[in-house]
């Protein structure tokens, strides 16, 4: 079977730069041009197109189903149902396996996937779908998580019950500190369901092989863990389908969870064509889970100077139908339910339920972006209840290196949060707004003021986020090095499976390869399952995880090189026994003797090849009645300042300034990592004050684009960075994942900004205009 | 589906004659959206694009009339002196990549509630050109061209020939709601005219009722209580009055956008600013006036 064409090549990674450098991304120009191709732009001669039937109810029981008119239709190759699945029928994360490939018997959310067609045409398979007739038994769906926290045997949306997790944290003793405490502030917070909003829908390509498997294409998170889940569904072994990364425009954790690629994959299968699917924008809001959405009750007791005596928490997501990433998001908010802050007794309850409301799953921050808004919420109450600032409040409550989390967990590596919330603090603020220019203004081109009844406010947040799996998992990277000379000169190949979502990795494995085998050409190969897993491009994790495994490939192509110079150049360790041999500039080069030869020379016709697999440091578990352990690998702080100007008559806003301070320990690439940090303060600012998918009584309200807004270059301020480099030393050069950190953050800090302007409460994530002027 | 394709008015509306459920097409950044996501099968597309002379202006007589298919771009660069509130409310829509594309001609014969162009037009008292190959041209006020959500005057044989309006005589503001600075489709939208000559306000209310519409006696009220003569300053009071009034015309309802109260709400203060801006215009102008005289 021909390959299909516009599939991702192998890619060179152009400039000088090494760590610490910013050359420029190799997919960059083609993605700017619009030459990149992404996995919609997959073509095969003689493809099929895939077509989903979704329920339009959130809970209803399938009376029948009649496929036959549908099945018909000219250029019609299949009409397939659940009872097509030709292996298991249930898929999920995390082996769960609770979420049908195809709906038995009963849908359990609007959306979910009921049957598929192929066709010769999107359009024909579009219209052929709408021809499946289904009697339906409507039910009432499940849709108050709270109500099924209260009664989960009741409530019970499927056959794993109403609780997806409960998970309590508990420490010291709170019924006594509260009798202790002076000054006592309660606060109850809503977060909306927030959607990742990536830009390249769900879509990939299902191509028959000879031998019965599969070669498919596909724009994931994480190929090996797909791969898991689509083979035993398909009733394939592992071994029979060849997966490589198609294309990825964005993912934000919105691909952790499998959307076309079983169904793909089942319709190549049938009908022995490749299968292209790609879903439009208004299937994608219902193709991939969104962010939890939170109700959450905070009591804290503290001292009359603000130091927390104790905290009282309870946290509810709501998962959705099936478990999806539940589970670990529910992990997620118990043990950083508090944030960064010493508080001697804590008692959280963290739960995730299943409803009939849209699934929920990953997205960037994951569990502890919820609880980031409450908690910093509360600090601010603390703040005021006291009668100190807010950044007073929270920098005598900070942790600091050597500090325990609510889950006992020591902080072992520099957390410098009361020198970064100074930090934060000293930065200058933005002058007053230039009103003769309506866009700098809250309501920007719209002219709903020339400055009247604008009023700034400042806001501080603080977040907590862990890097990599938690909880015991080995989430370890694969990566293979390659070096040869090819065209006369030295060529590194680094290939690994991980995917590169748009963060930049391919830009950063060719730095770590150049600097480490200090050599100019590096070829990135395209990620696939001809290589071990380098787990998922989540949990800010792939600088680190794959970074070190690129890392710890290249250093043995390094030593293996040396000890050749040593062989072909009759190169001898010195007296002590050491090697005095290291590879600068393309040169093999002697601290003694100085330069040796050329890599090229020294290489000759050989290949130097080494693959090497990289673990963090292992994780235990959360205590099922306590909560302790030590569950994170690494944590990553960031420190938010948001400016911002409302309408306080119509209440409108124009965020003006937002300021980061964030500790990633290293710098590895300056440009690729401002954007990391301005991306994901976006991020939080449009939680913060317009993302929302608008749910009634599980149904979507708004799932387009004009109606689901995410803010614009008027909507997102200028930043001023604080970049600090507080070295970790259990991580390859020290580094911190920091793509999710300025996530957590910023929203909290434009809320509190927004306090400030206008003395609301604002308890509910985003705030709506409506929320202000009431 | 039929692509039809004339090059002079007279085929486009023989073409419509000829095929009255075909669906007339500009810019496409309305009629091309709902095709994609299949909203709308038109038996036949009827591209006027090829149609020249849609997208030309002129002056006649002293009244301005914009062809149908001038993008919002060019009423902003071309026209945004004499059509102040026009190419204010042109700037709000969409992206740029939309504004080089949509034209005032498309947002008429889409008649949403929400189109931006509709209250300045309402404002500033526009008059809408249509023609027929049957019957010639008739000429339809804008407060009469909107006849319910996404229903315009048009009989099925006519195509949208291009509006008709005095360049402004008056300051003239328009101001809309978004939950967002830019790119967002109205909450709610309001456009204020001053007309000295008639010594009238005119307002245009949006996406706030099921078409758009003037508020008629908020202009009464005004009309009858400013002090167009002596150019005395606004009072708080009357502001006040007006924006009340203009809340009272709209019938909002509750959706995802924004709801009902917000809307009424946010009409009245979006009325008593605009008034504000345009009644300090109006009384700069007649100082400015007076130091260049």
């Amino acid at each position: 079977m021909a390959t299909p064409i516009k599939t991702p090549g192998r890619v060179a990674a152009p400039g000088q730069g090494g760590v610490g450098d910013s050359p420029l991304r190799p997919d960059g120009t083609l993605k700017v041009a619009g030459e990149f191709a992404y996995s919609s732009d997959l073509w095969m001669d003689g493809m099929l197109w895939g077509a989903t039937l979704r329920s339009p109810h959130p809970r209803a029981r399938i009376v029948s189903i009649d496929i036959g008119p549908a099945l018909a239709t000219a250029g019609v190759h299949a009409v397939l149902t659940h009872e097509d699945v030709p292996g298991n029928k249930m898929f999920g994360l995390d082996e769960t396996e609770d979420q049908p490939v195809l709906a038995i018997g009963e849908v359990r959310h609007q959306g979910e996937p009921i049957a598929l067609v192929a066709a010769d045409h999107p359009e024909i398979a579009r219209r052929a779908m709408e021809k499946i007739a289904i009697e339906w038994e409507v039910l009432e769906p499940i849709t108050d998580p709270r109500a099924v926290v209260a009664d989960p045997e009741r409530l019970k949306v499927q056959e794993r019950g109403g609780i997806t997790r409960h998970q309590p944290v508990r420490v010291g003793d709170v019924d006594a500190a509260r009798a202790q405490a002076e000054v006592v502030v309660s606060g109850e917070y809503e977060v909306g369901i927030q959607d990742q909003a990536f830009l390249g829908p769900e879509s990939g390509l299902a191509v028959p092989t000879e031998d019965g498997g599969l070669d498919m294409y596909v724009s994931t998170q994480w190929i090996h863990n797909d791969l898991m889940q689509i083979a035993p569904c398909l009733g394939l072994a592992e071994e029979q389908i060849h997966m490589t990364m198609a294309g990825v425009g964005g993912a934000f954790g919105g691909r952790e969870d499998l959307s076309m690629q079983i169904h793909a994959g089942m319709l190549a299968l049938h009908t022995g064509k490749p299968v292209k699917m790609s879903y439009n924008r208004y299937e994608s809001f219902f193709g991939h889970v969104h962010r939890h959405p939170a109700q959450m009750r905070y009591e804290y007791g503290a001292t009359k100077d603000g130091k927390l005596v104790y905290a009282d928490v309870e946290i509810i997501l709501d998962g959705g139908a099936y478990t999806s990433s539940t589970q670990n998001v529910t992990g997620n908010a118990a043990s950083l339910g508090v944030g960064p802050y010493e508080i001697p007794n804590i008692k959280i309850d963290a739960w995730g339920v299943f409803t009939n409301n849209p699934p929920c799953g990953a997205m960037r921050g994951f569990g502890a972006v919820q609880a980031c808004f409450a908690y910093e919420s509360m600090m601010d109450k603390l703040a005021a209840a006291c009668g100190i600032t807010p950044v007073q409040a929270r920098q005598r409550n900070a942790v600091s290196q050597g500090s325990k989390l609510a889950t006992g967990q020591v902080i072992t590596a520099p957390a410098p949060l009361a020198e970064m919330l100074a930090r934060a603090e000293a930065m200058p603020l933005p002058p007053a707004a230039d009103t003769t220019d309506i866009r700098n203004l809250p309501g920007g081109a719209s002219q709903t003021t020339h400055g009247e009844g604008v009023v700034r406010g400042v806001g501080y947040g603080v977040g907590i986020k862990n890097i990599c799996f938690s909880e015991g998992f080995d989430d370890y990277s694969t990566a293979r090095v390659r070096l040869e000379v090819i065209g006369g000169e030295a060529t590194a190949l680094v290939h690994t499976a991980a995917a590169e979502v748009g963060q930049g990795l391919v830009t950063l494995k060719a730095q770590i390869a150049r600097t480490e085998l200090g050599i100019q050409r590096v070829t990135i190969a395209p990620a696939d399952n001809t290589i071990d897993s380098a787990g998922s491009s989540s949990a800010s994790r792939q600088s680190y995880m794959t970074g070190g495994a690129v890392k710890t490939a290249s250093e043995a192509v390094r030593a293996e090189l040396l000890a050749m110079a040593r062989r072909k150049l009759g190169h001898r360790m010195d007296d002590r026994g050491a090697d005095d041999l290291s590879v600068v500039g393309g040169k093999v080069v002697s601290r003694s003797a100085g330069v040796l030869a050329s890599v090229e020379e020294v290489l000759g016709e050989d290949v130097i090849e080494e693959t090497r697999k990289y673990h963090h440091r292992p994780t235990t578990g959360m205590d099922p009645v306590t909560g302790q352990g030590d569950s994170h690998t690494q944590l990553a702080l960031c420190v938010h300042r948001a400016v911002v100007d409302v309408d306080v008559d119509l209440g409108l806003v124009k965020v003006v300034e937002m300021a980061a301070v964030q500790d990633v320990g290293k710098i590895l690439n300056r440009l690729s990592l401002e954007g990391q940090i301005h991306g994901g303060s976006a991020q939080g600012l449009g939680l913060a004050v317009m993302e929302e998918i608008v749910v009634t009584g599980g149904l979507v309200r708004n799932p387009s684009f004009t109606d689901y807004l995410i803010p614009t270059i008027l909507d997102m301020p200028p930043m001023r960075l604080d970049i600090l480099e507080n070295p970790d030393p259990d991580a390859p050069y020290g580094l911190r994942g920091a793509g999710e950190p300025p996530t957590l953050s910023s929203t909290p800090a434009v809320v509190a900004a927004i306090r400030d302007a206008t003395g609301k409460a604002l308890t509910r994530v985003p705030v709506r205009p409506e929320h202000i002027i009431a | 589906m039929d692509f039809l394709r004339p090059t002079t008015w007279e085929d486009a509306l023989a073409a419509k004659a000829g095929q009255p459920d075909a669906l007339p097409v500009q810019g496409g950044t309305d009629v091309m959206v709902e095709i994609n996501f299949d909203l709308h099968r038109p038996a036949a597309l009827l591209d006027l694009n090829p149609v020249r002379e849609l997208a030309e202006w002129d002056v006649v007589d002293g009244r301005l009339r914009v062809g149908a298919g001038v993008p919002y771009v060019r009423l902003i660069e071309e026209l945004g002196d004499r059509l102040p509130g026009l190419a204010q409310a042109s700037r709000t829509v969409g992206s740029p990549q939309i504004r080089n594309r949509g034209t005032v001609g498309g947002n008429l014969g889409a008649a949403s509630p929400a189109g931006d162009s509709h209250p300045p037009l309402i404002a500033g008292d526009a008059e809408i050109e249509v023609a027929s190959a049957a019957r010639g041209v008739r000429m339809i006020p804008a407060t009469e061209f909107y006849t319910g959500v996404k229903r315009n005057a048009l009989e099925p044989d006519e195509l949208i020939r291009a509006f008709w309006t005095d360049p402004a005589p008056g300051p003239q503001y328009f101001s809309k709601i978004g939950t967002r600075n830019a790119m967002v489709i109205a909450v709610c939208s309001f456009a204020i005219a001053l007309h000295p000559g008639r010594r009238r306000v005119g307002t245009g209310v949006g996406s706030a009722a099921p078409t758009p519409r003037r508020a008629t006696a908020a202009e009464d009220f005004l009309s009858a209580e400013l002090d167009w003569e002596g150019r005395g300053p606004l009072s708080i009071s009357a502001a006040k009055e007006f924006g009340e009034l203009v809340k009272r015309a709209a019938s909002p309802i509750d959706d995802v956008r924004g709801t009902a109260d917000y809307r009424r709400h946010a009409l009245s203060v979006m009325a008593r600013r605009t008034l504000t801006w345009a009644w300090n215009d109006y009384r700069d102008g007649a100082k400015a006036g007076k130091e260049a005289s």
